[in-house]
């Protein structure tokens, strides 16, 4: 009865092979990756399995990691199954070049605007969403600011006119 | 919807009213902006604008070493920052390894579930605010005040408290602060129940409410709703009780839920959980208490890295000089790897998602606030309904537009 991370990573290498990959454990959660062509499979297949029950997104968002060459950004969902109270993590990589990924929406429509947060702040394109535009964003922005080639402010710098900031 | 909007301004085909609830209406309790079509009084659909006040706190947290982004996290719910907080404590706690002692676990309960009451305690007395009664508003927002006031002997601070360090608090909390708890815990219950009495059975307050703003439990789990509003629809998910965090499972209480998921049984889920964080406040002010000795004054892990030294060794010790100095400058690597930790808010499962790859600050850190994700079901909520009956359930679901927006 009760679900086990191992009954979980049995359960998804059963159904898809080599395709799915990267299974680790941080901190107590089952984390683990596909390609990108089959995210929505492997999350159909989380939610309708009758041994996995994924009923609920918990969150989805994305990472830029400009080092890896294509696979540059990320888009990670956490799932969860409220009756066996067991979560899971899974990734899906993307090249920056193409940044196209299956919509979830069909799935869960908590994916809506999760989904359009990723694509405002990571320019993750989810193709399929309904309504894919910027949200917290103005609609004039035409970068997407989490992106790590903005990086913030450096505090140490020296450039600065001290007289601007009433320092001088 | 759209195409009604696109037809030419005093166009005879358009039989709908175009109209702009808010971004700054008194109705929204905050910047947000609902575009709705109207036909007559009844919502034919709402385009919601969103993001007014973002101020880019995931980015800010990228700079940041882990102590100065709980000033981050105080500005997303500011109704109950200090829930925030010590979610936030957990979190780091969690990547770095940290156990906390059982005093400051129950201390945490304490401060968390007062947070709780000042967040429903808004919520619902807005509400009544909203179906036209303001007394019972200004009535219990003096023992909201007297939340604060424990706020402030414990950290200084009111609203964006800032309250807690990694690993505990910054200092013990004082007699003051227990004799304020004290106060709280005599005389609110008997507030509360005056409030309860004007709105529970008021027929006024049930023909607004009731079936109004309804949703099935299975659409407010697909919609990724948590908190008392998934509560309302009947299910039973409480962070608090599925990954107990700060020694929950020491406590007994019950979870109240509702069953139509409307208006009314939020407010009513919102009210029950208001005395049963009470009586957690009871239990956990009573284990405070029984400890005894040296345990007594425990208030924080001892973990040196990360938790300020006291300010007398900073000057006269030299281990105290280098750890002040090195936690003051963010200058004290974090152990890489990736966390997810979610406590139970004061409107749903407050979650962080944090990656490190080893530097001074988070790679990333993702926060999952739950207001935003259930705000998108509001159209579905409100379509078809009155205009009057959007307010009332906009005020119902305790949409905080700093959470919202982060």
């Amino acid at each position: 009865m009760s679900l086990t991370n191992e009954i979980i990573q049995q359960r998804l290498t059963e159904k898809f092979g080599d395709l799915v990959g990267g299974f680790t454990t941080s901190y107590g959660m089952l984390q683990f990756e596909a390609p990108k062509e089959i995210n929505l499979k492997v999350l159909n297949f989380c939610y309708d399995d009758p041994q996995l029950g994924f009923l609920f997104l918990t969150d989805l968002t994305g990472v830029h990691y400009p080092d890896q060459k294509g696979r540059e950004l990320a888009v990670v969902y956490h799932l969860h199954n409220l009756k066996e109270n067991i979560r899971l993590r899974f990734k899906v990589f993307t090249a920056i070049e193409q940044p196209d990924v299956y919509t979830a929406t069909g799935l869960f429509s908590s994916a809506n605007w999760m989904e359009r947060e990723t694509y405002d702040f990571f320019g993750i394109h989810f193709v399929g969403h309904p309504n894919l535009k910027r949200i917290l964003n103005v609609d004039e922005m035409d970068y997407f600011p989490m992106r790590k080639e903005f990086p913030l402010e450096d505090q140490t710098r020296i450039d600065k006119d001290d007289e601007m900031f009433g320092r001088g | 919807m759209s195409e009604h909007i696109k037809l030419p301004e005093g166009s005879i085909e358009k039989t709908t009213t175009t109209l702009n609830l808010g971004p700054t209406h008194p109705a929204t309790h905050g910047v947000m902006q609902n575009i709705l079509e109207l036909d007559g009084e009844r919502i034919v659909s709402a385009d919601q604008t969103i993001g007014y006040i973002h101020r880019a706190f995931e980015k800010l947290a990228e700079r940041r070493p882990l102590a100065q982004i709980t000033t981050l996290t105080d500005r997303l719910n500011y109704c109950s920052s200090p829930l925030n907080n010590m979610g936030w404590h957990m979190t780091c706690e969690k990547l770095l390894g940290i156990t906390t002692p059982k005093r400051v676990d129950y201390l945490r309960v304490i401060v968390m579930e007062l947070s709780r009451i000042a967040d429903h305690l808004i919520c619902n007395s807005i509400m009544g605010v909203d179906a036209g009664a303001y007394t019972g508003f200004l009535y219990v927002m003096q023992y909201r005040e007297l939340i604060y006031e424990i706020y402030e002997e414990i950290c200084g601070a009111r609203l964006t408290t800032n309250m807690g360090r990694i690993g505990g608090f910054e200092r013990n909390f004082n007699d003051i602060a227990f004799q304020k708890l004290e106060k709280f815990l005599e005389e609110y219950p008997k507030a509360l129940k005056e409030f309860e009495n004007m709105f529970q059975r008021n027929r006024i307050f049930m023909d607004r409410t009731i079936g109004v703003g309804g949703i099935s439990a299975e659409r407010a789990l697909n919609y990724g709703f948590t908190g008392p509003n998934l509560r309302a629809a009947g299910v039973d998910y409480d962070v608090r009780v599925h990954s107990p965090y700060s020694s929950y499972q020491d406590f007994e209480f019950t979870i109240p839920v509702g069953s139509t998921g409307d208006s009314y049984d939020r407010w009513l889920v919102r009210e029950q959980e208001m005395w049963q964080s009470l009586s957690i406040i009871r239990q956990a002010y009573q284990k405070v208490q029984s400890f005894t000795g040296a345990e007594a004054e425990v208030y924080h892990a001892d973990v040196p890295e990360y938790y300020l030294p006291a300010k007398q060794d900073v000057y006269t010790k030299m281990e105290a000089l280098i750890y002040h100095f090195k936690i003051i400058m963010g200058e004290t690597d974090i152990p890489s790897g990736e966390v997810y930790h979610s406590v139970e808010g004061g409107n749903g499962e407050l979650g962080f998602y944090l990656i490190s790859d080893g530097g001074r600050a988070p790679y990333r850190l993702h926060f999952r606030r739950p207001c935003f994700i259930y705000y998108q079901a509001f159209e579905e909520l409100i379509k078809g309904a009155m205009l009057s009956d959007a307010i009332i359930t906009m005020s119902s679901l305790n949409l905080i537009a700093g959470e919202m927006d982060a």
